[in-house]
């Protein structure tokens, strides 16, 4: 009897201790990870001024803005023009549908231009860039860089982070244009709000510092998609969870869902300090 | 004594709790073609990963000319980077980018060349490669041997004095495989590089390197000359070799080495019959027209040349092997030398007669030789007997070596 309530009392402390084994495992983990990115980002963020690295910006900035922009573009009409329906039938129980102009520019310009571009470039562009490095990585292409005394960190990363940095905030400025006339069609063209007074009190009530906070924002953003995009792709080899394609495609997944939802966790921590 | 190139001291390597490399030794010396041969998964790949400093050790030094790597400053390391170059088994070429770009990528990158210079160099290493057709096209459109030849041109692009090849024949085909280690051995005389490569294709890169290193269990098992090779005396590499090398020369159809050797000893009865035998070594001249006419045409030669003395003297009770690049072995039992003299003036009558026009057509494999060059093919004889090994019985061969027959080719037009 006293045999069996050790055992019970030793498989219960094992079950604990595992618990928190595995707990502390993860912890670890995570905070390493972090670091990892920390460390990633600042070394390739100071390659972006090494010398020869003009063209490949130029380039990454083709494929991760140009070719963005056209979904981007699209993205935000619709946005603008949904934001005009449905904000002008809320106003207008406040008899208010006058400000319409401003309350779409304002939510556009301070949030949901910077979110939605980032979340639409994550898609496009940050899962590109994940695949792409992982497939490098995977099939030696890394490794071949290395041998030639190519710093795979300058040739790959940095181009891609000054790329996002220059496009993620040009590609807000597009988004909000857009959402701003596709607010414009909706309200003034289809439910007939005075077009003067649409713009009007776009002038009177958007200031600088939305603009501004706008662009930190993207900022940020292009910040955080493209190291995390570029770390899950350039360290796929290490992954515990899988190998070869399979590794590429978790580390793609993974690459999104993170840089997702580190856009809504800095975008609440950004808008908290602009305020 | 010769300072060695590179040097491992005592070099360990683990990944998690197994060990890979376990205080391993070894010595590679300057301008020589060393050849790593080991087990799959015994660790070649590591231990060249090792020299590029893609992996470091958990123990042990590695050594550039006397001096340890780990302790070089940033610039002294630069300076041994910048004469390493690495050839990947799967050949690491970028698929988004072509040929052309794929070779010009260390340039752009690492040099202060002009744009114009930089296309020169490429150009003339593309010529070298034969890859002038295919320069705009990308390595998914190319076949696995001209993308081997890409990342060649790519590894050799910038003058290393060191070039690592990993697998460099892997999943080729015996011509394609005895041309590659031709063009290895090749460019090594021309650019004049120390070339360390990796490779399970025995015998046909034995033909080619300077020195062997066995890796075994972690550790070399033996490093020296081939002939020492040959005479080194261990269960391990006769397991290894064996389940290797096959009975037969994939390129030639003749006997491998191994079997080659047992079939020697089991004519001399294990010395207990005294039975006589004459050896003949053929040749031809392999160096002037992989130089002349591309290493293609050289490894047909070859392989037309071991055909036709397994036709001619297979029925007469004769056995072959290939002995040296470019040279043939053949073992006449009980044969004496006046008798084997005979025989080998009729084999040479008909190489002359008609073996040899039909080389012609082979050595059109590159066609653009500038001029007609003459191949010789030579023989020298030895007779030997139970007491004589089988070495002094080739080395007797070799010294008596006579031109047999000759032939003009290369060009069109070219005569006898």
């Amino acid at each position: 009897m006293q045999n069996g309530i050790e055992m019970e009392s030793t498989i219960k402390d094992s079950v604990f201790l595992s618990f928190f084994h595995f707990l502390g495992k993860r912890a670890m983990n995570v905070i390493s990870n972090l670091g990892g990115i920390v460390i990633f980002f600042t070394l390739s963020f100071l390659k972006i001024f090494q010398p020869k690295q003009i063209r490949e910006i130029v380039q990454q900035v083709f494929y991760i803005g140009a070719r963005s922009s056209n979904i981007v573009l699209l993205v935000g009409l619709f946005t603008g023009m949904v934001l005009g329906l449905q904000l002008y039938y809320t106003l207008i129980k406040f008899g208010s549908q006058g400000v319409l102009g401003s309350v779409i520019a304002l939510t556009l310009i301070r949030e949901l231009g910077p979110v939605l571009t980032a979340i639409m470039i994550t898609a496009r562009a940050g899962s590109a860039m994940t695949a792409e490095i992982g497939i490098l990585r995977i099939s030696e292409q890394i490794d071949a860089l290395y041998t030639m005394r190519i710093d795979p960190q300058r040739y790959l990363i940095s181009p891609r982070i000054a790329a996002s940095i220059i496009s993620f905030p040009l590609l807000t400025a597009f988004f909000d244009l857009i959402g701003i006339l596709g607010g414009y069609l909706t309200g003034v063209v289809l439910l007939g709000v005075d077009k003067g007074a649409y713009f009007y009190r776009i002038d009177s009530y958007v200031d600088l510092v939305d603009i501004r906070g706008g662009f930190i924002k993207s900022f940020v953003f292009a910040v955080l998609v493209s190291t995390i995009c570029c770390y899950e792709g350039y360290f796929t080899h290490l992954r515990t969870d899988s190998y070869g394609a399979k590794s590429v495609s978790l580390s793609t997944t993974s690459a999104v869902v993170f840089s997702c939802v580190m856009i809504l966790i800095s975008d609440y921590v950004v808008t908290s300090f602009l305020m | 004594m010769e300072t060695p190139l590179i040097e491992f001291r005592d070099v360990t390597k683990r990944f998690d709790e197994k060990t890979i490399l376990d205080k391993m030794n070894l010595s590679i010396y300057e301008k020589q073609i060393t050849t790593i041969i080991g087990k799959s998964g015994s660790g070649k790949s590591v231990l060249l990963k090792h020299i590029i400093g893609l992996l470091s050790p958990n123990e042990g030094s590695i050594l550039f000319r006397g001096s340890p790597v780990q302790e070089m400053k940033r610039s002294e390391w630069d300076g041994y980077r910048n004469q390493v170059s690495y050839m990947f088994q799967n050949n690491a070429l970028f698929d988004s980018m072509s040929v052309f770009e794929n070779i010009a990528l260390p340039l752009r990158q690492t040099t202060g060349l002009r744009k114009k210079a930089i296309e020169q160099k490429v150009m003339s290493r593309i010529e070298q490669m034969e890859l002038t057709d295919v320069a705009k096209q990308y390595p998914s459109e190319l076949s696995g041997g001209m993308q081997k030849r890409v990342a060649l041109a790519r590894s050799l692009v910038t003058d290393p004095a060191i070039v690592l090849f990993d697998e460099p024949t892997t999943g080729q085909d015996p011509i394609r495989r005895n041309i590659i280690l031709s063009m290895i051995a090749h460019y090594r005389k021309q650019f004049g590089f120390t070339a360390i490569l990796i490779s399970h294709d025995i015998p046909d890169v034995f033909f080619i390197s300077d020195r062997i290193l066995l890796l075994w269990e972690g550790k070399i098992a033996f490093q020296g000359t081939y002939e020492e090779y040959t005479r080194f005396k261990h269960p391990m590499i006769d397991e290894f070799l064996i389940s290797i090398e096959g009975l037969r020369d994939e390129l030639t159809g003749l006997l491998s080495k191994e079997m080659f050797r047992s079939r020697y000893y089991m004519t001399l009865g294990g010395g207990r019959v005294d039975t006589t035998v004459t050896a003949v070594l053929f040749g031809f001249s392999f160096d002037l027209l992989a130089d002349e006419l591309g290493p293609q045409a050289a490894i047909e030669v070859l392989k037309a040349l071991g055909e036709h003395v397994n036709d001619y003297f297979g029925p007469l009770g004769g056995f072959s092997s290939r002995h040296r690049r470019g040279e043939i072995l053949t073992i006449l039992p009980r044969v004496g030398l006046d008798e084997a003299e005979q025989l080998v003036r009729d084999f040479a009558q008909r190489l002359q007669q008609k073996a040899l026009p039909g080389i012609q057509a082979l050595t059109r494999v590159k066609a653009k030789a500038k001029k007609s060059i003459e191949i010789y093919v030579t023989a020298g004889m030895s007779e030997g007997s139970t007491s004589d090994d089988i070495d002094q019985v080739m080395e007797k061969a070799e010294a008596n070596q006579k031109i047999i027959a000759r032939y003009q080719c290369g060009k069109e037009g070219a005569s006898k």
